[in-house]
């Protein structure tokens, strides 16, 4: 059987379907089949991201409704053949969405593929709350800002309200993701330090990924970073946190720390 | 809002934060004047009447057991729950109209659509919890049954102090409220999170939210907490926001507790 992660944050914007992609992706190029769902149903990204927006034909309404069968609806990676999309329907809104359709579609997408990753909605209204409903697992998106750590501590307080397994009495196991981390701006008090995430939201640390450009020139072109440019910054963090979420042990580098003269400079100029 | 939760614990209810509905928010107004406003929680017992469709045969049968057992709502807090009723707002006002005129005051409206609603209709009454059944009268018209006491928080009935502890962080939106006795926290309670409790409040971790304790009149309530951050502090009704606070003890160990009117701080190693 299947695992069933959440990427959520409650805040819009700080990564959910950068995340996703990123993390599946990496997960994928293990040789695991992994499967990425979008449940922004109405606000859909998360096919941009993977670059398969020209190829989407059925989306998860469609299936939920009937009109067509699961496999119909997934769509393989161009590039990586064990990953798969399921994307969300633009044209309808989250009402769409029934928590037995998706109890359905979670079900039997749990017997076909290794890693099932639901990209969250930002809010905490119904889309959100039906993508966290089945999961095993949670990451939870936050910015090192204050704004975005209230909002994720929200999320976490549903994660152990609202989700089955919290109302069968299990633990959620949930992680943070501490994204666009910029070292300097940590250090100058402009941000958030990792620290001070992790004192207020208080579950454990699935990785620290660093603000790069080579996130937004990789959804651009239509890949998830782990895709475009394995070697970047924010890719190999993202490959850390997978390891992580695979059950490895991978010790955590706050990034920045240790920057050569090149990222001097443009540390400065990023100031 | 509550399933699941209600045979764990009735009297540990974690339910959203509404900012907008709380009278707090004005308090910051009146800091000018030296006397501060007491306001209160209380809770009492209502009865909650849920109509079913078609409206008129429900009142016929509402007579009936009014016909049975003569005043019976008679000076009741009576909440009408119109969750999954099918009508529309003038079937709405049709129906109030139908149980004033049976002296049935409505005290409040559980689970309308905003759209069913009209000014001067009963106010919209949410996170109701639920009691054992009501008792209906006996079919003997004359056992009339003595009111049920509302479940008052005056001293004299006060059984004696119970607490909870919660061992767990309160996460932003929780609200832990326990008018019985003491609460406490070990873990933090975050920025928008809050506690009410009847008795004292201890909070093993980063207090950032809001906490009241003594709610239920209990002006030797205290509030112990690991590292004061919070947004409002209340003891029975005196409330104190984040910046009146002296600046020296943010961060610290503090507990505070009244003398009179004052809240009293220091911080405690």
């Amino acid at each position: 059987m299947g695992k069933v992660i959440v990427v959520t944050s409650g805040k819009g914007g700080v990564g959910k379907t950068t995340s996703t992609a990123a993390l599946g992706a990496a997960l994928a190029q293990r040789n695991e089949k992994v499967v990425v769902v979008d449940f922004d149903v109405g606000l859909r990204n998360l096919d941009l991201v993977m670059g398969a927006e020209r190829r989407v034909v059925y989306d998860m309404v469609n299936v939920i409704q009937g009109d067509a069968k699961l496999p119909q609806a997934l769509i393989r990676d161009k590039r990586l053949e064990t990953l798969f999309l399921l994307a969300a329907s633009q044209t309808r809104d989250k009402d769409s969405l029934t928590p037995e359709g998706v109890e359905r579609i979670i079900g039997e997408l749990k017997k076909y593929f290794d890693w099932i990753i639901c990209d969250s909605p930002a809010g905490i209204e119904r889309g959100a709350t039906l993508a966290m409903r089945h999961a095993d697992m949670a990451v939870v998106v936050t910015n090192p800002e204050v704004s975005s750590v209230r909002d994720s501590d929200r999320i976490i307080g549903m994660l152990d309200s609202k989700t089955l397994k919290a109302e069968n009495g299990e633990r959620m196991e949930k992680h943070l993701l501490l994204t666009r981390y910029d070292a300097n701006r940590a250090e100058r008090g402009d941000m958030l330090k990792v620290e001070d995430v992790l004192d207020i939201l208080s579950i454990p640390l699935l990785g620290i990924i660093p603000e790069s450009m080579d996130v937004l020139k990789a959804s651009n072109v239509g890949a998830p970073v782990t895709l475009a440019d394995a070697r970047s910054a924010p890719a190999m963090a993202y490959f850390d946190a997978a390891r992580r979420l695979a059950g490895e042990t991978v010790p955590i580098v706050i990034p920045g720390e240790k920057r050569g003269l090149l990222g001097k400079i443009f540390g400065r100029k990023a100031a | 809002m509550l399933t699941g939760s209600e045979d764990v614990n009735l009297l540990l209810t974690k339910s959203p934060v509404d900012m907008v509905n709380t009278p707090l928010t004005k308090i910051t107004k009146v800091l000018t004047d030296a006397r501060s406003i007491r306001i209160k929680g209380r809770s009492f017992l209502a009865v909650v009447l849920s109509p079913d469709l078609p409206l008129d045969e429900w009142l016929v049968r509402l007579d009936d057991l009014a016909a049975r057992s003569a005043g019976f709502f008679l000076g009741r807090p009576v909440v009408l729950d119109v969750t999954d009723l099918d009508i529309d707002r003038a079937q709405l006002t049709d129906l109030i109209a139908g149980l004033v005129q049976r002296n049935v005051s409505i005290m409040g409206i559980e689970g309308a659509r905003p759209s069913m609603l009209s000014p001067g209709m009963p106010p919209i009454l949410k996170g109701g919890r639920p009691v054992a059944d009501f008792e209906q009268p006996s079919t003997e018209p004359s056992a009339a049954q003595p009111a049920p006491q509302p479940k008052s928080a005056s001293a004299e009935t006060r059984a004696p102090m119970q607490s909870i502890v919660i061992h767990e962080p309160v996460r932003s939106g929780q609200s832990v409220i326990f008018p019985e006795g003491d609460v406490t926290v070990v873990g933090s309670v975050a920025s928008g999170a809050e506690i009410i409790a009847g008795g004292s409040v201890h909070i093993y971790g980063a207090l950032r939210g809001r906490v009241m304790a003594g709610s239920v009149g209990n002006a030797s309530a205290r509030i112990f907490c690991r590292k004061l951050e919070a947004e409002l502090l209340a003891i029975d009704g005196i409330y104190q926001m984040a910046e009146d606070m002296a600046p020296s003890l943010r961060g610290q160990p503090v507990q505070l507790w009244l003398e009179g009117d004052v809240m009293m701080a220091e911080t405690i190693s």
